[in-house]
């Protein structure tokens, strides 16, 4: 517990210092948001129908440009085998981990979120959609891309490795997220697509940081 | 060889351990024991396997045949208890370049939780003193190497596993660490060490020659 709340500290300290790690894929998602309406058509008609996948898609690619260097300092410089060393479990280091990622990946994307929505003419019905979908689907990304990224730590240049690996996993939660937003502009009932999501976030919840654990054990510490 | 269970004593007994990698044997059949006030010192040319054999006696390493025993009892069984009571150091620095010298040994005694003062005295005594707050990206590679070894001030487990702990320090810093290592050892604590260096200043030692014959 001690070795967690000192991590927590550490990676928020270091996340400060090193601002363009996570500022970078934020400025993509922006960058994507921003150029869409210029490329395709800027009728509000139009705009308004495809806004929840455009802001989805965005999010999930953002995510995944940040996931690879979640774990791959610390297998360098050997705090990872520092932190099995001192016998805490590493499904905390990993819970710790995907929680700092969902920090400064997924909560500033939910919070720009309703910005984004105006750009896009997103129907003011569908903005608490997009909103609560953000909110309940970005951690499950961080949690599922923290297994991906305990795999692939190890091996140089694992990132589009990591992207084939954990995409197909992301997939369902696009699905949904994006429909909560898209019954929603149309003035249907989106509970049930927003229960799914809350239990795939309970689901990962559980199980990822098992996954990872074992993922690190298999590359940091033979 | 069982009766070292009952007795609280400091003993870590290795038997029989056989460590094969890619094929390659690199060592067969070890058996040692290490107890309180004493130093292990493992040699051997590089490629031998002395990695292998510190992290193995740390439990980080569970590839091979035989058995670790920590005051008795087989490592991986009592491992929390086990990973409190020895201190492993590797050989990488585990030092984060853009964090201070203070908010970088703070992580690595997390464990042990200690306060300013403390931290700012074991820096002292590596001679750190005046560099607390500095980003360890202005420190040198043995200035880096002084932060992680600071741990050692703090710590107060009875087993130390040092893997070249004597890298890039010069000639102060060695003086400092095997001085370290002999109070350490003084005081009734274990000390096993990889090192091509040779200990002038602990008496109590022994040495395991690791790949003689390859």
């Amino acid at each position: 517990m001690k070795l967690m709340l000192a991590t927590l500290r550490r990676d928020a300290v270091l996340a400060a210092r090193n601002p363009g790690e996570w500022l970078n894929p934020l400025a993509f998602f922006l960058m994507v948001i921003v150029l869409f309406p210029l490329a395709v058509a800027p009728e509000p008609d139009f705009l308004s129908r495809i806004a929840g996948g455009v802001v989805w898609v965005a999010a999930l690619l953002a995510t995944l440009l940040s996931l690879d260097m979640l774990y791959r300092a610390d297998v360098e410089d050997g705090s990872l085998e520092l932190w099995h060393a001192s016998g805490e479990p590493l499904y905390a280091l990993a819970l710790v981990k995907a929680l700092l990622h969902w920090c400064i990946s997924g909560l500033p994307l939910t919070l720009l979120s309703p910005l984004l929505a105006v750009m896009l003419h997103l129907p003011d019905s569908a903005y608490l959609a997009l909103f609560l979908s953000l909110a309940l689907g970005t951690p499950v990304l961080s949690l599922l891309g923290g297994v991906g990224a305990a795999l692939t730590a190890g091996i140089g240049g694992g990132s589009l490795l990591l992207a084939l690996l954990i995409l197909p996993l992301y997939v369902p939660v696009l699905i949904f997220a994006a429909g909560a937003v898209y019954q929603a502009s149309l003035g249907l009932p989106y509970t049930g697509e927003l229960a799914m999501l809350g239990a795939m976030l309970s689901l990962a919840l559980a199980l990822t940081p098992w996954a990872s654990s074992a993922a690190l054990k298999l590359n940091g510490l033979r | 060889m069982t009766g070292t269970s009952k007795t609280q004593t400091l003993c870590l007994n290795a038997y029989d351990i056989t460590c094969e990698r890619d094929d390659r044997v690199l060592f067969e059949r070890l058996a040692f024991q290490i107890t309180g006030g004493e130093l292990l010192q493992v040699v051997g040319p590089n490629g031998s396997g002395k990695t292998t054999l510190l992290r193995l006696l740390a439990g980080l390493n569970r590839e091979f045949s035989g058995e670790v025993r920590w005051k008795g009892r087989e490592i991986q069984s009592v491992y929390p208890e086990y990973a409190r009571e020895r201190l492993y150091q590797g050989h990488t620095v585990s030092v984060k370049k853009p964090l201070t010298a203070m908010e970088n040994l703070r992580w690595l005694c997390a464990m042990e939780s200690p306060g300013d003062e403390a931290l700012e005295a074991a820096l002292e005594s590596v001679s750190l003193a005046g560099y607390e707050y500095t980003p360890c990206a202005q420190l040198s590679a043995g200035q880096q190497r002084r932060v992680g070894l600071a741990r050692l001030v703090i710590s107060q487990a009875p087993l130390w596993i040092l893997d070249e702990p004597f890298t890039a320090l010069d000639h102060a810093g060695i003086a400092w660490l095997e001085q370290q290592i002999s109070h350490h050892i003084g005081h009734g604590g274990a000390v096993v060490i990889t090192s091509h260096h040779a200990l002038t200043e602990v008496s109590t030692q022994s040495e395991l020659v690791l790949g003689g014959g390859v």
